[in-house]
């Protein structure tokens, strides 16, 4: 690149932009994203056959959920250990609604986020002040604590069964051969993309920007007249939303709430591949999700692959599993999406490098 | 290109399409899974993680079976091949299995699907799909409807049967005295406390203590029900809890006359969690010593029994170092009234034929169970009742007689008669 | 009446359990500032150890020092490997390789032993005391539990305020590029602080699993309240870790005995919330917060 062009790229961003709540060129970025991504889902859930637009279903709610960790998370500073059962929260709101009061769907999982906003503005006001570790144990106990709650009122929500709702059937302008498995991708892909839209708008608003900034030093956020715990709190809100529709979406997809499913090792899995995906970033998100959903699989293909017998042919998917978190850990310190990046930019250094090299050392007007 | 050689391609490329989809049809209909040689079933089984204690072994023990009559020349001709996945009895997990089962693999069947919180999120699934999910190892009334689910039947006695039947005991033995029940918190321990309460008069309960499984301590309702003061305690309990329990109890100088249901009693397992505690008694069983239990299949340590020789030579041969106890003998026996299942079909085996012989021979087939199937056309119901037994010298001896009954509070409990046939020869059914 | 007192004394030997758990935790964290998801599987691992060698023929307090060794290796092991390569990067890398190895020992645990539970012997006798003519819910067994944990909670504390090494171990944590420059061997205090705290690990699991049998996920509850208990103490105070392991297993008797069992975590939860609310370093900490 020559000087000139590198010194437009400078434009000075910081000073002409004003503090607006939505920065308009962003929002239509965000909905072209959402729209290209659900675009995408709905191409790929017509080449693959059933088992597979299941997979994509429960890709596309796991990722909403790992979206939340990334608002929390990367962008908030705070570590959460109980998406899981935020995600329950979500679940069991649309289960109710559904079943019981005879809800729309989109009404019911729209009625999820709202109710886990709630639970997350709770958690989030007792939390706020916390940080590292403690927030940790707090999250912690609250991921094994509140999916009990089903136990504990059996009769509305279920106890240990818990409640069931009604296969979606998919709209009649489909056609009567629609394999239920494609609507409930389309469902869960239609989910996943206003959350997408959502968090690409949070990260972009003013609220994402101030969240930030109490990450980065807290200090200097309150010195600078930034409510610290409130952005916090609010930021966790934003975060539980998301978890709160992606277990709404894992309610219509798999047509159950009960605490079975949402378990601690959920929590801790979202937790793991959140981190190991690349906190931060909304790619890392993506491979988070593949990696909850595909990982599972392939090591127990390639447990079944070494023909083992017995109790360590039951143990072996689990143990490349552990492995397999250890090692992309220490292997991918920022993750997979920083892996990535960091390639990326070898890559673009590379490329600019021959290109310079290629270039004429006079500076020439337009190149 | 003509015509004719279009029409031959469409021909052709619709028969591709149909076999590439892995699944065809007979006249009489579908023959998904099978082959001249073989036969897939699957099953979704809690093989790691906190539920796995104990129900990891009936899957195993099932195969175990299938390979013996497998190196028997299998049914006609075709070898039985169980497909195991395990779920961690997490219900997100056996959705995921039992498709990948049915969709993917193509298996003929589900068999001994397990668990009720499990098992209840793939019903409606299966039988949309017409695939024949038998035998479920669960004792949920949820698989006895066979008109709301016609592929699905159940296979162990439904739960409150059982406690249907230690009521009566009791009422029987120990009238007037106080009952507290330690049950687990879900369908199993629900429903053994709904058929106490059907027998026992509701002045004689004084304490309904749940546990939820996961916990490490059942103190608190140990202690509340022995400050209730019950003479008797009826355990709805899993083998670890019932442990724990008699643990907390001789912690407690609390001696109850203990009834188990027939999922606690395992002697075996309960003995060797024990053992340590009797340190300088006869065997591990010291606590448990006296209790009185139910059981629909003879006792693991009931070595006299033919079936358990049968079984016990089979484990021995196909499963040598693993345990030998309840659950072994669950998972042979579930496996043999498979294998009368598909004898009966005939060698024109298809889905809808598998289903229609169990609802109408089901009934009649006589195995190692100390009672009858009750399946029909609208009851999906496996065993229908059990018999009492008595710990005595760390074994289960039963004292009998056969009891059967109904799930329905008030239905009367009439003593079955017939005795239990012994195992044919070679341990595969003739019929 | 009867119920209270049994609740309370059940309340009183699990919260010594969850206690010295959380003494491992707040060990690990003043050395080296990483929280271990992995303790409850590393107990659980050296009481199957331990169980191996008492099926070996080995004495039960030869058993138990065996296992209380092997803690002390595989904590070694454990920091070395593994710990020492994400101790320098984000707190969040070092969490999550702790619970891959979490989920690895569990799964060498099913592999290596099956997941049927098995039996471990107690030191002493499981019978409850008499007291006029009730048993009550605590054995001399339970007296030695408290016991242990009380000793090893006042060793440690001593160690860390009155001794050399414990100055060293707090310096290394603390301000390790100082330490250094001062002639602390920081990596070394890293692998004893972990060998440390594995050992008492171990002896937490030999001390619980008499009462709640030995199997590869057991102790996971336990890991868990022993986590909410550091942290109500405070993770930087032994003290604290004894104290808030007593106030978690009262409040989880107390609510499963009155409630129901099921309500008893959430109950947990409100008690640790509200005391973080109130003090978000924990009850003991001696952090100060600043305030702008």
């Amino acid at each position: 690149m020559s000087g000139a062009e590198v010194a437009g790229k400078l434009q000075p961003t910081a000073v002409t932009r004003r503090g607006r709540l939505v920065n308009l060129r962003g929002f239509a970025g965000s909905l072209a994203i959402a729209v290209v991504a659900l675009g995408l889902l709905i191409a790929v859930s017509y080449l693959v056959g059933e088992y597979r637009d299941e997979q994509l279903a429960r890709g596309a709610f796991y990722f909403a959920a790992i979206l939340g960790l990334t608002v929390v998370m990367g962008y908030g500073g705070k570590i959460s250990l109980g998406h899981g059962a935020l995600m329950a929260v979500g679940a069991y709101t649309v289960a109710l609604l559904v079943a019981d009061e005879h809800w729309p769907l989109a009404g019911a999982i729209a009625a999820s986020a709202v109710v886990a906003a709630f639970v997350g503005l709770i958690l989030g006001a007792a939390a706020s002040r916390l940080h590292g570790p403690y927030l940790a144990g707090a999250t912690l106990t609250f991921a094994v604590a509140l999916p009990q709650l089903g136990n504990r009122f059996p009769e509305t929500l279920g106890g240990e069964n818990g409640l069931t709702i009604n296969p979606p059937a998919p709209p009649g302008f489909l056609g009567a051969n629609f394999p239920p498995e494609r609507w409930y991708a389309w469902v869960a892909g239609i989910g996943a993309a206003v959350v997408l839209f959502f968090v690409l708008n949070f990260k972009r608003s003013v609220y994402g920007l101030l969240l930030r900034a109490c990450r980065d030093d807290e200090v200097a956020a309150a010195l600078a007249g930034i409510p610290v715990g409130r952005i916090q709190t609010f930021g966790f809100m934003v975060s539980a939303a998301c978890a709160g529709v992606a277990g709404g979406l894992l309610t219509v997809v798999l047509q159950l709430a009960q605490p079975g499913a949402f378990p601690l090792e959920l929590s801790l899995s979202l937790f793991a591949v959140a981190v190991i995906g690349g906190l931060g970033s909304l790619w890392g998100a993506v491979w988070g999700a593949a990696l909850i959903v595909l990982l599972p699989n392939w090591s127990h293909d390639v447990a079944n692959s070494l023909s083992l017998s017995g109790n360590v042919a039951y143990s072996m998917p689990l143990l490349i599993y552990g492995v397999l978190l250890t090692v992309a850990m220490l292997v991918w310190p920022s993750g997979i999406q920083g892996a990535l990046r960091r390639v990326g930019r070898l890559g673009r250094r590379f490329a600019s490098e021959r290109l310079i090299r290629k270039q004429p050392l006079t500076e020439q007007g337009s190149s | 290109m003509s015509k004719k050689s279009a029409w031959l391609l469409a021909v052709a490329a619709g028969g591709l399409i149909a076999a590439g989809c892995g699944s065809s049809s007979s006249s009489s209909g579908s023959t998904v899974g099978i082959t001249p040689t073989s036969i897939t079933f699957g099953t979704h089984q809690p093989l790691t993680g906190p539920a796995a204690p104990g129900y990891s072994e009936i899957a195993p023990a099932s195969e175990a079976y299938f390979k013996w009559v497998n190196a028997h020349g299998g049914v006609y001709g075709r070898s039985i091949n169980l497909i195991v996945k395990n779920d961690e009895y997490n219900p997100t997990e056996t959705v995921n299995v039992v498709h990948q089962l049915v969709l993917q693999e193509h298996v003929f069947g589900i068999f001994e699907g397990l668990g009720t919180p499990t098992h209840t999120k793939v019903v409606g699934f299966l039988n949309a799909e017409k695939a024949p999910d038998l035998f479920v190892a669960s004792g949920c009334p949820c698989w006895e409807n066979g008109v709301e689910h016609p592929w699905t039947f159940g296979w162990q006695p439904n739960y409150t049967i059982e406690g249907k039947i230690l009521g009566q005991y009791i009422d029987q033995h120990f009238a007037g005295k106080k009952v507290g029940v330690l049950y687990q918190d879900d369908d199993f321990g629900k429903g053994g406390l709904a058929g106490i309460k059907d027998e026992v008069p509701a002045k004689d309960i004084v304490s309904e203590q749940p546990y939820v499984p996961g916990t490490t301590t059942l103190a608190p309702q140990i202690s509340a029900i022995k400050s209730a003061g019950a003479e008797i305690l009826v355990d709805f309990t899993v083998p670890i809890y019932t442990a724990i329990g008699q643990l907390t109890s001789f912690t407690l100088s609390y001696h109850p006359q203990l009834m188990v249901s027939s999922v606690g009693i395992d002697p075996h397992t309960v003995a060797s969690l024990l053992q340590t505690i009797s340190k300088g008694k006869a065997s591990g069983t010291g606590l448990i010593e006296g209790a009185i239990a139910i059981d629909y299949l003879p006792s693991a340590t009931e070595t006299s029994n033919p079936w358990i020789q049968l079984f016990m030579k089979i484990h021995n041969e196909y499963e040598p170092g693993t345990p030998f106890d309840g659950n072994t003998v669950y998972g042979m026996s579930t496996a043999y009234t498979l294998v009368q299942a598909l004898k009966a079909a005939g060698k024109n085996l298809t889905r809808e034929k598998i289903v229609k012989v169990i609802e109408e021979q089901g009934a009649t087939w006589k195995g190692p169970g100390l009672v009858p199937f009750a399946y029909s056309k609208t009851d999906h119901a496996g065993y229908i009742g059990g018999e009492i037994g008595k710990i005595e010298g760390g074994k289960l001896v039963l004292t009998g007689p056969p009891l059967v009954t109904q799930p329905t509070a008030g239905t009367p409990i009439t003593p079955y008669t017939t005795p239990q046939e012994p195992p044919p020869p070679d341990g595969i059914p003739t019929n | 009446m009867t119920q209270f007192i049994n609740l309370t004394l059940n309340g009183i030997s699990n919260g010594a359990i969850y206690g010295i758990v959380a003494l491992a935790l707040v060990l690990i964290w003043r050395a080296t500032r990483i929280v271990n998801f992995a303790q409850g599987a590393m107990l659980m691992l050296t009481t199957y150890l331990s169980s191996a060698m008492i099926s070996g023929g080995a004495p039960y307090w030869v058993a138990v020092i065996g296992a209380v060794g092997c803690g002390l290796v595989i904590g070694a092991i454990v920091e070395l490997v593994l710990i020492r390569r994400v101790e320098n990067g984000p707190p969040l890398n070092a969490v999550i390789v702790t619970l891959g190895l979490l989920i690895f020992i569990e799964a060498l645990a099913g592999m290596i032993w099956s997941s049927t539970p098995r039996s471990y012997p107690a030191a002493f006798s499981l019978q409850g005391y008499k007291v006029g003519s009730t048993t009550i819910l605590f054995s001399p067994n339970d007296t030695f539990i408290v016991g242990m944990v009380a000793v090893v909670a006042a060793l440690l504390g001593l160690l860390f305020t009155r001794t050399n090494l414990g100055l060293r171990l707090r310096a290394a944590a603390f301000a390790p590029e100082v330490a250094r420059l001062l002639g602390v061997k920081v990596g070394r205090m890293f692998t004893l602080g972990w060998a440390l705290a594995a050992g008492i690990g171990a002896l937490a699991g030999v001390l619980v699993a008499p009462s709640t049998f030995l199997g590869p996920h057991t102790f996971d509850p336990i890991l868990i309240f022993a986590f909410a208990a550091a942290v109500l103490g405070g993770l930087d105070s032994p003290l604290g870790a004894l104290v808030g392991g007593l106030v978690v297993g009262l409040v989880l008797s107390y609510v499963s005995g009155y409630e129901g069992e099921a309500l008893a975590p959430l109950a947990a939860l409100a008690v640790l919330l509200l005391t973080l609310m109130a003090r978000p370093t924990g009850l003991f900490s001696a952090a100060k917060e600043r305030r702008v």
